[in-house]
């Protein structure tokens, strides 16, 4: 019996493999395993190789593995652009039809199934995913009820007839493999999962719940990758509580329609990935001027321009920090498990609202699509603070304005929503006074850029960083941001089977950054790796400049499109030190 | 209830002495009060020039944007609270250059948000360079030896896009002026309103005499049906470009709002955010 393994099925785009993939993975969520996804797809729509790979566990999980322990194949590219990914002794389950065939010696087994015909003969070539879902499932030896109980749900409005012939589908194929494999062999047992199911979901989509759950009521948005996830969710949900998700001409439109919609007094989101981040900036700097608050979620992929459309990178976080001309308050956050993005989602507008400026959630790409199972999420924690805020308003001394402005100790003025008896103020981009009136005036001036940055003083964030700091004295602390966080975590758990004492700090608020959080654990170790995917070290630069430690730092950079694997971060990382 | 007066501030406007902008300054301020609006209802959005000054001077709420963005802001205020009187308004390049195309998609979007332009022909708060608006062959500071770009015909491009009101104005005619915002505002859904505003610092050729010899008033055609999409066109054409009044109104077609599933007459702004612990777990249970 085994405690994991990893599943690979591969074809070509729009084939019909995310069906396949979705039936398999709910079935093992109802089991109990936990898991972990990675989907590997090229920017053509149809056509393409594409594979989804999962990791199943009876562990909690967050990275994808290394190898491979089972590979189905639609066709012989997949066996072709896979197999050197298998380990010794994996196994190969393809279809019949193309007469599969892996290089002379390569040292897995190959189960040749014939998806194709079983399917046909059954009524339709389009079921051949049914029959490797059920030749799959023989070979771990579940139970092929489950399956069949989730494709009842998830073909049971097409009609009765359509779910028995899927089910047929399984069953033919469970059988078959059964058949010729001799029956299931104790190396791809998997021990039984513990029963619970989980939630099974995207960072884009635990986002989207977040937004929901903090009051979050528009949307706008100009569809991209890997962000487009996001306002496929809200479209669903924001039309049930009186909102909507518009999606706009382009992300200019996008930012200052939130803007706008903010101001207004409605929690507004827009998403979007660099190239949308980019036409984004100066609208950023009027948020920070005008203070309103903007949600801006920025799914990183790999840039720059057009760059790596479909794949993983860490590189807009200079971008985030930095964008925009002059200087403005604003806060970035980067969650770095699929729970935190659902809280952070919700931290994010609170920020917003309580500091009044821009507030940008980062994630990558992995993080956005990589699908997973969650553990429960609390909503309890979920709070709405929609900071300093007058619903009622006293009249105004004549010829005066709402001080929407006023100088206030922490720089945080309380707002009003446009609507407000007594409340109208101007707000504009240019620099102004008290009650939002364009000035030059250069005492003013000064008041004001001070009372704006001053509330970047105050930022209070429950966990800037998560550590995992077990030692005073560690011969490595790791570092780093977003997605990486559960790879890291398995390379550093070789490193201390090697004997080596290792610290872990995730950082989660990048800006404003918590340098003496950091520096912290920085003072305990001896050396300090800090892992992204990007070709500079943007993470590694922060903290040099906010926490110190240029001497201890070395870095440890990908930016071929991939994420980190565990092994070959932990052989790396032992190379770099 | 409000007079125009109400709908003044004691911010004086930095404006060159008789600029155009100073009429249609005066004529939002009447159309509110006509429409029967107190000033904390209406919001007036605006972009970046001279004429993107408008927001401050008026007493409403006020917001001056970016360049060229005046729409986007003014529509997600709009959706933010569909109860509020929402004004987009800026200059002839705030809104047909840099602009152009939130302009083109907040008349197919259909949003209720009235849009006026300030049209000089010129840039003014850069100080004179072409605008999309300049005839061909007009000379300025970035086309010296005139301007070879087509003019852009706004009236056209409106009712190409779909508009569902579009009206055009000058701003020595407040009679005029005044009623078309006042209608613009009364109508359901997005309305362009052009209008005529010289910039007397800058473009000495499109003067307030230049365009009083040209303007036509739909008044002056017998018979003439501002329902009739094609009567529209076919007028503008004729007059070059140069008529006035409402030049076409699609009374039918109801606006984004209106058509939005589940979207509520109050304000979204004033609805309830809190989740109960029930919703939540549905939202939840559909990811199991
Ligand atoms: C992104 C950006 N580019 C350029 C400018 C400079 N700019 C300010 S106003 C303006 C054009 C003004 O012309 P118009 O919109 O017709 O308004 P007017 O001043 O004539 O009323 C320009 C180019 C700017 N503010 N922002
Ligand atoms: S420069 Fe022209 S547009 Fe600007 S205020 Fe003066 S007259 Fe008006």
């Amino acid at each position: 019996m085994i405690s994991q393994l990893s599943w690979k099925i591969g074809g070509q785009q729009g084939e019909g493999l995310e069906s396949t993939d979705r039936i398999f993975s709910t079935a093992l969520n109802r089991l109990g395993y936990h898991l972990y996804g990675y989907r590997h797809f090229s920017s053509r729509i149809k056509g393409g190789h594409t594979n989804n790979k999962i990791r199943i566990s009876t562990q909690p999980i967050r990275a994808i593995s290394d190898n491979l322990d089972i590979l189905v194949a639609f066709d012989q590219e997949t066996i072709d652009l896979n197999h050197k990914e298998l380990r010794n002794g994996g196994v190969v389950i393809a279809d019949a039809k193309f007469d599969p065939k892996l290089p002379e010696g390569f040292p897995a087994k190959l189960y040749a199934v014939p998806f194709t015909a079983i399917a046909e003969e059954l009524g339709t070539s389009l079921m051949k995913n049914m029959v490797a879902v059920g030749a799959s499932t023989a070979l771990l030896d579940l139970p092929v009820d489950i399956i069949k109980k989730v494709v009842e749900e998830e073909f049971g409005r097409k009609g009765q007839a359509v779910v028995d012939k899927n089910n047929a589908a399984i069953q033919k194929g469970f059988e078959y493999l059964l058949d010729i494999s001799g029956g299931p062999s104790e190396e791809f047992k998997l021990e039984p999962g513990d029963g619970t199911t989980r939630l099974f979901i995207i960072g884009n989509e635990a986002i989207g719940l977040g937004a929901v759950a903090a009051g979050c009521r528009l949307m706008s948005a100009y569809p991209i990758t890997p962000a487009s996830e996001i306002m496929e969710y809200l479209i669903k949900k924001l039309p049930k509580l009186g909102g909507t998700v518009v999606q706009t001409e382009d992300e200019i439109a996008a930012v200052t329609m939130a803007i706008g919609a903010n101001y207004g007094g409605v929690r507004t989101l827009t998403a979007s990935a660099g190239p949308g981040l980019s036409l984004m900036m100066e609208a950023i700097g009027l948020s920070g001027m005008t203070e309103t608050p903007v949600v801006i979620v920025d799914t990183m992929r790999g840039g720059p321009s057009t760059g790596l459309p479909t794949k993983q990178e860490q590189s807009d976080v200079n971008a985030a920090i930095y964008g925009t001309h002059g200087e403005i308050p604003k806060i970035v956050l980067f969650p770095s498990t699929i729970e935190e993005c659902f809280y952070d989602s919700v931290e994010a507008f609170n920020l917003a609202d309580q500091y009044q400026c821009p507030v940008i959630l980062l994630t990558d790409l992995q993080l956005s699509l990589g699908k997973q199972t969650s553990e429960p999420l609390d909503f309890s924690r979920v709070t709405i603070d929609r900071g300093a805020l007058a619903l009622e308003v006293e009249p105004q001394p004549e010829n005066q304005l709402f001080k929407r402005y006023a100088f206030s100790e922490s720089g945080v003025s309380t707002r009003v929503f446009p609507g407000t008896k007594n409340g109208i103020f101007h707000s504009t981009g240019v620099e102004h006074d008290e009650q939002g009136r364009p000035s030059e005036a250069t005492t003013n001036r000064k008041k004001m850029m001070d009372k704006r940055m001053r509330k970047m003083e105050s930022v209070k964030v429950t966990n800037p960083i998560v550590a995992i700091s077990k030692y005073d004295d560690a011969d490595i602390l790791f570092v780093g941001m977003g997605s990486t966080g559960g790879t890291i975590e398995e390379a550093r758990k070789q490193f201390e089977a090697d004997g080596l004492k290792t610290n872990q700090v995730m950082v989660r608020l990048i800006h404003p950054f918590p340098g003496a959080e950091v520096a912290a654990q920085l003072d305990k170790a001896k050396k300090v790796i800090v892992v992204e995917n990007n070709a500079t070290g943007q993470l590694a630069d922060l903290i040099t400049l906010h926490a110190g430690g240029r001497e201890k730092i070395k870095r440890m950079l990908k930016y071929d499109g991939n994420p980190f694997l565990p092994n070959e971060l932990y052989n790396d990382c032992k190379e770099l030190i | 209830m409000a007079t125009f007066k109400d709908f003044r501030n004691n911010i004086k406007p930095n404006w060159c002495p008789g600029c155009g902008d100073f009429s249609v300054q005066a004529a939002i301020q009447r159309a509110c009060a006509n429409v029967g609006y107190e000033p904390e209802q209406v919001a007036v959005v605006s972009g970046i020039g001279c004429s993107g000054r408008i927001s401050g001077y008026i007493n409403a709420y006020g917001f001056h944007s970016i360049h060229g963005r005046s729409l986007p802001v003014a529509q997600g205020l709009k959706l933010a609270n569909r109860e509020l009187a929402v004004i987009a308004s800026g200059g002839d390049g705030d809104g047909f250059a840099i602009g152009m195309g939130h302009t083109v998609h907040a008349i197919r979007r259909n949003i209720d948000v009235t849009y006026i332009v300030m049209d000089n022909q010129i840039y003014g708060l850069t100080k004179g360079q072409t605008s999309p608006r300049s005839a061909s062959g007009f000379k300025t500071k970035s086309t010296p030896t005139g301007s070879i770009e087509t003019t852009l015909s706004p009236l056209e491009m409106a009712l190409a896009a779909g508009a569902t009101f579009v009206a055009q104005s000058f701003s020595t005619d407040l009679k005029q002026l005044t009623a078309v915002i006042e209608a613009g505002m009364n109508h359901k859904g997005f309305s362009l309103i052009n209008v005529f505003s010289p910039c007397v610092t800058f473009n000495k050729v499109n003067t307030y005499e230049w365009f009083k010899e040209r303007v036509v008033s739909t008044d002056s055609f017998d018979g003439y049906d501002a329902s009739n999409k094609m009567m529209a066109m076919q007028k503008v054409l004729e007059t070059d470009g140069m008529i006035t009044g409402i030049v076409y109104q699609n009374k039918e077609k109801p606006s984004y709002e209106q058509q939005l599933p589940g979207f509520q007459e109050i304000g979204l702004a004033k609805q309830n955010i809190t989740l109960t612990k029930d919703q939540f777990d549905k939202l939840v249970a559909e990811f199991n």
